[in-house]
């Protein structure tokens, strides 16, 4: 097996007013794998996805991307090797246009001129956007901004991609089109959701967080089945694997 | 604060948004040009003497005829100018209480120069107002804002203005579901009182301070280092040339000459010629 893209060790974070969000949680990730990472509110997921990049610094314990360990002086090498998608894609998509949204993360890479031009409209290509460059961000659905979002992160050609519940808020269709996107990509993907059909679809293998703690890491056949595991941290089966509500089955 | 009435505003800032996003001759002009061109002609109308009238009228065929050329609903940008109209009717009302001497004489009716000057206070508002939701119509804030940025407007100042305007429409929805919300809850006047407003005030106050700091975070992610750098092609062509020096000659004539005058003597002269 090839070595770890992402590793965490013994990572641990408190915020500010004392509230423990991570308790030494360690794994491991391969490149190309599609890890969801579930758990009931406030089992601290948000925050170990901003570990990864260096939006927030652990109080004990390391990050690693590849071998780059997460510190301040390796910050811009890290953020360019993972790319996060918010929860909210209005804090994520803030300059004047789509066009210039994506070209944010480019531009601060160095890239510019026709290569600039290239790279943004792949990265809205393969969300399928091209056709809303120009427009304003606010002026887009929730699920278009949901698919610019993950282009500003694409056009910085990301080795990891990181998305905080990414179908959160989104119509059936809106939905299912962030869950084909996901699924078609080969970067090694991090995913948050409470969305456990989608995590059941998408990825391939859970870490299941539970008060800052990692409970359970496998595959999702594993671990979305077992209902004990799931209640004892405030989960519930995904939809698809519970009985039907009308005939029972 | 009523949620219909930041709904309705919002709604009018969009509607200037869409009608920038047009393609005219003027809506492709370089943003320097019409920054320059709106301000020239906002210094030109301010320019006029306090009891200017005549010489101010030939400024409204101006906008006119920039809606004609892009393609602007004439009604939509009168409605928004319109909204200037108090401010100027407040500063220009002492006018006429204060300086009563005739300056105009209509058959046997004297105008007092306080009528003549509100009047020209209210008029050069109305274009100056025109003048100014014509920029934005046919450019575009953010476009505004690079050109400012070219011009040397320190860019801290640009990106503050940018941002305003990107979460303004963020923000002002956020406040009209607080607004309803707070509407929904008070039965009669209970929870209409300044005490639960303040408190709506303060609550929007710390959602917009951790919006911040979530798109501050969002910025940093993409490798942001407090450098702004820009994707725009800037052209400042031979066409924004020609046009410039074209407004610049119309406002410069409009300015020195009083067209309304010339036509009316000329028009006298022709009566009394035929008679």
């Amino acid at each position: 097996m090839s070595n770890p893209i992402v590793s965490a060790d013994q990572l641990s974070f408190s915020y500010p007013d004392g509230t423990v969000a991570l308790r030494s949680v360690s794994f491991v990730i391969y490149p190309g794998e599609s890890v969801g990472v579930i758990g009931a509110n406030g089992a601290g997921k948000s925050t170990l996805l901003q570990q990864l990049n260096g939006v927030l610094s652990p109080t004990s314990g390391q990050v690693q991307i590849g071998d780059i360990p997460v510190t301040s002086a390796t910050l811009q090498e890290v953020r360019r090797s993972v790319g996060m998608v918010f929860q909210q894609p209005d804090d994520q998509l803030f300059m004047p246009t789509v066009y210039d949204d994506v070209a944010f993360g480019p531009l601060n890479l160095g890239i510019t001129g026709q290569a600039l031009e290239q790279c943004v409209f792949q990265a809205l290509d393969a969300v399928s956007a091209r056709h809303l460059a120009v427009k304003p961000p606010y002026r887009l659905s929730a699920g278009e901004k949901k698919r610019v979002a993950i282009a500003t992160v694409l056009a910085m050609h990301s080795s990891v991609l990181v998305m905080d519940e990414p179908t959160a808020g989104l119509d059936p269709c809106g939905r299912r089109e962030i869950m084909q996107l996901l699924s078609a990509f080969d970067q090694t993907r991090i995913i948050t959701s409470h969305d456990l059909d989608m995590v059941a679809q998408v990825c391939s293998r859970v870490l299941l967080l539970h008060e800052g703690e990692i409970r359970a890491d496998g595959a999702p056949g594993d671990i979305l089945r077992n209902t004990a595991l799931l209640a004892g941290c405030r989960l519930e089966l995904p939809l698809s694997l519970q009985a039907c509500c009308i005939c029972g089955r | 604060m009523n949620s219909g009435i930041i709904f309705g505003s919002l709604l009018d800032l969009r509607q200037l948004d869409l009608l920038a996003s047009g393609d005219s001759t003027i809506h492709r002009l370089d943003a320097r040009f019409k920054l320059l061109a709106a301000f020239g002609f906002i210094l030109t109308v301010v320019s006029f003497d306090r009891y200017a009238l005549s010489s101010l009228l030939p400024f409204f065929f101006v906008p006119l005829a920039i809606c004609a050329m892009a393609g602007l609903p004439v009604w939509l940008v009168a409605r928004k100018a319109l909204l200037v109209l108090p401010f100027a009717l407040l500063v220009g009302a002492a006018d006429p209480l204060f300086d009563h001497t005739v300056q105009l004489q209509l058959g046997a009716v004297g105008i007092s120069g306080g009528w003549l000057s509100f009047i020209s206070i209210v008029l050069r508002a109305l274009l100056s107002a025109v003048a100014a939701i014509l920029l934005v119509a046919v450019t575009g804030v953010p476009a505004i804002g690079a050109a400012l940025a070219r011009f040397g407007v320190p860019q801290p100042l640009v990106t503050q203005l940018l941002f305003m305007y990107r979460y303004l429409f963020v923000l002002a929805e956020e406040a009209a579901r607080a607004s309803q919300a707070r509407a929904l809850r008070s039965i009669g006047r209970r929870g209409m009182g300044p005490g639960p407003f303040a408190a709506m005030i303060a609550h929007l106050l710390l959602c917009s301070w951790e919006r911040a700091e979530r798109v501050h975070q969002a910025m940093l992610a993409r490798g942001f280092t407090g450098q702004f750098h820009s994707s725009q092609h800037y052209r400042f062509g031979l066409r924004e040339l020609a046009a410039l020096l074209l407004f610049a000659g119309g406002c410069l004539l409009l300015r020195l000459v009083n067209l309304p005058q010339l036509v009316g003597k000329a028009a006298l002269g022709l009566i009394q010629g035929v008679v």
